[in-house]
């Protein structure tokens, strides 16, 4: 990406888009502008802005991915047994009806603000501002953002997340990663889950879901983690305090940038 | 199925640079699509013959063009062309790559009528 405006031009395809390449044609009675610009800015600019709310705040805000009924709203639930004694959590939930995922999350005794797309395939980065409106940011620590369950969509639009987790879940199949790369290469840890129903699948080798991810030069963590027998709790606990204690923290150098 | 959402956004972006630049019409919209984007170029098309109606844009050409998947290798430091989901290194077989190219979603240049 480009460090300036966010856009995506690289030194692969510069030269298309520049003067007497094939995108900076001009045909004799038309004006050709040229743009540069990403697809999605508008909703890249109202990401940023969600950023810094999160920012100001000092709230971590982790958005979470993967295909419908791999585990999402049950694993927030166990995270949030396990954490919600020393942070304060926040969780936004996204689906395209029903307010029982945000439901089960107030439950817990965390403030949870459910958006209903109706027909969105994704979260995008309006939704979330609109819904950060209801959200005590002031108060969290924490906030987790639960997209809608789909492999494809939500990759393509920024939310204003520090971090994306992507879930996949054993049922599924072990050679997701090659079939979905875009949403997978997009995570900044792979939790594999459900890892209690194992013993009974015979087709899903984590091991295989390994080189999946490897071969689409995935180099980041991967949990084997179950919500039910707490399998790997820990380690993916034990991350997500780093990264909190990271975001507390941030370098000097970025501590000094004004909003 | 977002690529819906996708040409809207971008239908407006092209209707706010036609505006500035006080343009009647939109000829051509020229974008860069990687297969690395998460959009597909085919139903983006599908979209946009349905998208543009009643815009600036209404008669406008949709050219979508893409770049192959790149990528430069972090140990060995050579650059290869590798399929979408196969990001290894064409010399070496090393998995710890960067991307250079196939990523882009990008508005290139749009081409308007003015007065």
């Amino acid at each position: 990406m480009c460090d300036t405006c966010g856009c995506n031009i690289t030194h692969g395809n510069r030269h298309l888009i520049e003067e007497g390449g094939k995108h900076a044609h001009t045909s004799d009675d038309h004006v050709a502008i040229e743009v540069l610009e990403n697809l999605l800015s508008e909703n890249d600019h109202q990401a940023s802005h969600n950023r810094q709310h999160f920012d100001k705040h000092g709230v971590l805000a982790i958005n979470l991915m993967s295909s419908p009924g791999s585990g999402k709203t049950r694993l927030l639930e166990r995270t949030i047994d396990h954490l919600k004694n020393r942070y304060k959590i926040g969780v936004i939930e996204g689906d395209l009806e029903t307010e029982n995922d945000a439901r089960r999350i107030r439950d817990k005794g965390i403030p949870a603000i459910q958006i209903t797309t109706g027909t969105a395939c994704h979260l995008d980065a309006h939704m979330i501002h609109q819904a950060l409106h209801q959200t005590p940011l002031a108060e969290l620590d924490l906030l987790f953002i639960e997209n809608v369950g789909n492999l494809v969509c939500p990759a393509s639009f920024d939310l204003g997340q520090h971090l994306n987790v992507t879930l996949l879940s054993v049922t599924e199949g072990d050679d997701k990663p090659a079939k979905y790369p875009v949403i997978f290469r997009a995570a900044n840890h792979v939790l594999i889950t459900k890892s209690d129903l194992l013993p009974l699948l015979d087709d899903f080798n984590p091991e295989k879901a390994n080189q999946s991810l490897q071969q689409i030069a995935y180099n980041t963590p991967v949990t084997l983690v179950s919500a039910k027998s707490d399998q790997g709790m820990d380690e993916w606990l034990a991350w997500l305090d780093t990264q909190i204690n990271q975001a507390a923290s941030p370098p000097a150098e970025l501590q000094a940038e004004p909003l | 199925m977002h690529e819906l959402s996708v040409c809207q956004a971008m239908l407006r972006q092209v209707e706010d640079i036609a505006r500035r630049e006080q343009a009647i019409s939109v000829e051509r919209i020229t974008i860069q699509i990687g297969p690395l984007s998460g959009v597909v170029p085919e139903l983006l098309q599908q979209a946009f013959s349905i998208a543009k109606c009643g815009t600036m844009a209404e008669a406008a050409e949709l050219v979508t063009a893409s770049q192959p998947v790149r990528v430069h290798c972090l140990q060995c430091g050579y650059e290869s062309d590798v399929q979408a989901n196969r990001l290894l290194c064409a010399q070496c077989g090393d998995f710890r790559t960067r991307l250079i190219s196939g990523d882009e979603l990008l508005l290139a240049s749009v081409e308007l009528t003015k007065n």
